[in-house]
């Protein structure tokens, strides 16, 4: 009996796997349900293509929100898309969703931003929902206690035509943060030392659930920063189990449950955390206390360490692909082992993404820089995650702190995330960016990307190289 | 999709670990709407020069790996991005086999979408596959998906294990979408009790 009642405890993850099955028969891939479906002009054409050709429909527009963000310019928006094949992307992204009845924010639409910014702010997502997007970072969600997860085209497309997707279950994954944050660390700093610790392969094949004290402190926006990047990991998506701080974000939002329904939607979501003693198949424990603010320095986003420390030698890895990977990453970014990392220069800096381009992140940001001057030489762009974000931060007067201290405030969109909408680094040009991944090139061929948290990235503008912000 | 057939092909070896989707296809090259054409941009900014001529350093610009079928790599390939760009660029490319240790969870799916078969297989027995083909370049591997097994000249043949529906649909070439559709009635089922749970997913 009590092996029956320990084996009926069960993870936030298995929940909502359980209650999302469509059909589970031998012999075939489990098929699961999908609530919610997230779309960017990116990875959708060719499904729409895919549906014309076979003659399918979409079978629940209402489940789809749409948005512009990768390609999208983020100045002089009125202007025509100089890049002939972005504004033919734009284009087709219009056309079909049009077509298919879908609730689009196109570019000019007050609404509009990066999809995984836009999504939260009109309560899209709730707790213990399915919800795919032709995008890695859809993880963002888990902060919801969602079950979000990037997807291919092949998939948006079979989404699309079925409200479903065949699926695998993943592994469960315990990541427990314990202890308290020092005041000049954040979301993004676990994230990252997470990634470090557990390498970009870490958590293939898993689900991860954030638990603990210090995860329970994050505000919503930290939670997203958080899950975002636990695809950096290698974990498809990321789960943050919904409290009362998840409920107030959501509640009142465009897309939330309103009059007798939010109380029926809130008793569902209250049977979703995990429950207590319900076993995962891999635990990982950090201390909070311990975690700096954290800089990469190499081309992947586990080759990252704390701002107090220094760029390693390749010779300090016991294994022998790590030690090469260290050396073609140095020589890639053109750093020597055992530079400080406070005397690394930078060139460009970056605040903005999916990562770190909410109202909290350019609040910390703009704190940093007030009274501050962008150093000689370097260029400093702050991106906001969403026309929302910029109205608000504008309301806040932040816009106003940055362009005093010498930065573009800029529209909103992917930007120099990935930078397909030219917005880039140059060969050899080095950046802070707070956005979520520092491969080779992402920024702009040969440009090298250190991934920062917003507060590092505003000090680092003004000092014209990394900051240990704890003794500013 | 074609149906994946037994074939002996030339294995193009990639001794690198953690090669993300944005090295496979830069990000430059997704602003298409088609899906076809993206192989001349496979590993773009690695294979080619800054003034476009190849760069003879890269792997796969080696004469001896041309027409290669077979992709032999490192350790968690296709990590980052979830672009399908990259399994597109890969089979339009040639390859329609993959060799390596670990995938990365969305690229490993979007592979069995396009008719490529990602084998996975342990440490040591990537080692030899890379050793023989460091020692042999050009060197012929085949692949037979039916019996899941790879056989080598130099007797480096291993059998690998495969999820019996991936397995099924390469062989037959089907469109998973058909597959799924003939489950439409429980997919209506399964919506009437989705709306009377959350009637506020479909006020």
């Amino acid at each position: 009996m009590q092996a029956l009642e320990y084996a009926m405890k069960k993870t936030m993850y298995e929940k909502i796997w359980d209650s999302h099955l469509v059909v589970d028969a031998a012999g075939q891939a489990p098929l699961l349900y999908v609530d919610r479906h997230l779309m960017h002009e990116v990875t959708s054409p060719q499904a729409f293509e895919g549906l014309r050709l076979a003659g399918r429909k979409v079978r629940n527009p209402h489940s789809i929100l749409a948005t512009m963000d990768h390609c999208v310019p983020t100045k002089n928006r009125d202007l025509p898309i100089a890049d002939p094949i972005a504004k033919k992307q734009i284009e087709t992204m219009a056309e079909n969703c049009k077509e298919n009845g879908l609730n689009l924010y196109d570019m000019k639409n007050p609404n509009n931003g990066v999809i995984h910014v836009v999504v939260p702010e009109h309560g899209f997502v709730h707790p213990g929902m399915v919800v795919v997007c032709g995008d890695s970072h859809t993880a963002t969600h888990g902060a919801f206690g969602a079950l979000a997860f990037g997807i291919g085209t092949s998939e948006v497309e079979h989404v699309m035509a079925t409200q479903t997707l065949p699926q695998k279950k993943s592994k469960t994954m315990q990541i427990v943060v314990n202890g308290e944050l020092s005041k000049y660390a954040s979301a993004k700093d676990i994230a990252l030392a997470i990634t470090g610790k557990i390498g970009t392969a870490g958590g293939t094949g898993y689900v991860i659930e954030y638990t603990g004290p210090a995860i329970r402190a994050l505000s919503m926006e930290g939670r997203m920063t958080l899950c975002n990047m636990a695809i950096e990991a290698g974990a498809r998506a990321g789960l943050v189990s919904p409290d009362e701080k998840t409920y107030d974000y959501i509640k009142g939002r465009e897309f939330a449950p309103s009059g007798d329904y939010w109380e029926q939607a809130l008793a569902y979501w209250k049977t979703l955390p995990s429950d207590e003693g319900a076993v995962f198949d891999a635990t990982v424990i950090l201390d909070a206390a311990d975690i700096a603010p954290q800089v990469s320095w190499g081309t992947s986003p586990e080759q990252v360490t704390g701002v107090d420390s220094v760029v390693p030698d390749p010779e300090s890895f016991s294994d022998e692909s790590k030690r090469k990977a260290c050396e073609s990453a140095l020589a890639y970014m053109g750093l020597t082992p055992n530079t400080k990392i406070t005397d690394i220069p930078v060139d460009l800096v970056f605040i903005g993404s999916c990562t770190n381009g909410r109202i909290e992140d350019f609040r910390i940001a703009a704190d940093v820089a007030k009274g501050t001057k962008v150093a000689q030489g370097v260029t400093a762009i702050a991106v906001p995650g969403s026309y929302h974000v910029k109205k608000q931060a504008e309301e806040e007067g932040l816009d106003k702190i940055f362009i005093d201290a010498g930065w573009e405030w800029r529209d909103p969109g992917c930007s120099m995330c990935l930078a397909m909408n030219g917005d880039e680094l140059t060969k050899g040009q080095r950046s802070a960016s707070t956005s979520n991944r520092n491969f080779e090139g992402r920024q702009g061929k040969g440009g090298r990307t250190h991934l920062v948290s917003p507060a590092m990235a505003a000090a680092a503008a003004a000092a014209g190289h990394f900051v240990d912000i704890r003794k500013l | 999709m074609e149906p994946y057939k037994k074939h002996e092909s030339i294995a193009a070896l990639m001794n690198r670990s953690n090669v993300d989707t944005d090295q496979i296809i830069p990000k430059q090259f997704l602003k298409k709407v088609e899906r076809s054409g993206f192989g001349q941009h496979l590993f773009h900014d690695w294979r080619f020069n800054d003034d476009g001529s190849d760069n003879p350093e890269f792997e796969l610009n080696k004469p001896a790996f041309k027409g290669a079928k077979i992709l032999v790599v490192g350790d968690n390939f296709g990590c980052g991005s979830s672009r399908e760009h990259a399994p597109w660029a890969i089979a339009d490319y040639g390859f329609n086999t993959i060799i390596s240790t670990s995938y990365a969870d969305i690229f490993y799916n979007n592979c069995f979408k396009n008719g490529i078969l990602a084998i996975k297989t342990d440490k040591v027995q990537l080692d030899k596959l890379m050793a023989e083909i460091a020692a042999n370049e050009g060197v012929k591997f085949v692949v037979d998906l039916e019996n899941q097994q790879v056989t080598t000249p130099g007797g480096n043949g291993f059998s690998f294990e495969i999820d019996p529906f991936r397995k099924g649909n390469l062989l037959s070439g089907l469109d998973d979408i058909g597959l799924t559709l003939k489950h439409v009635d429980k997919i209506d089922e399964y919506e009437v009790q989705h709306k009377l749970d959350f009637p506020w997913l479909w006020a």
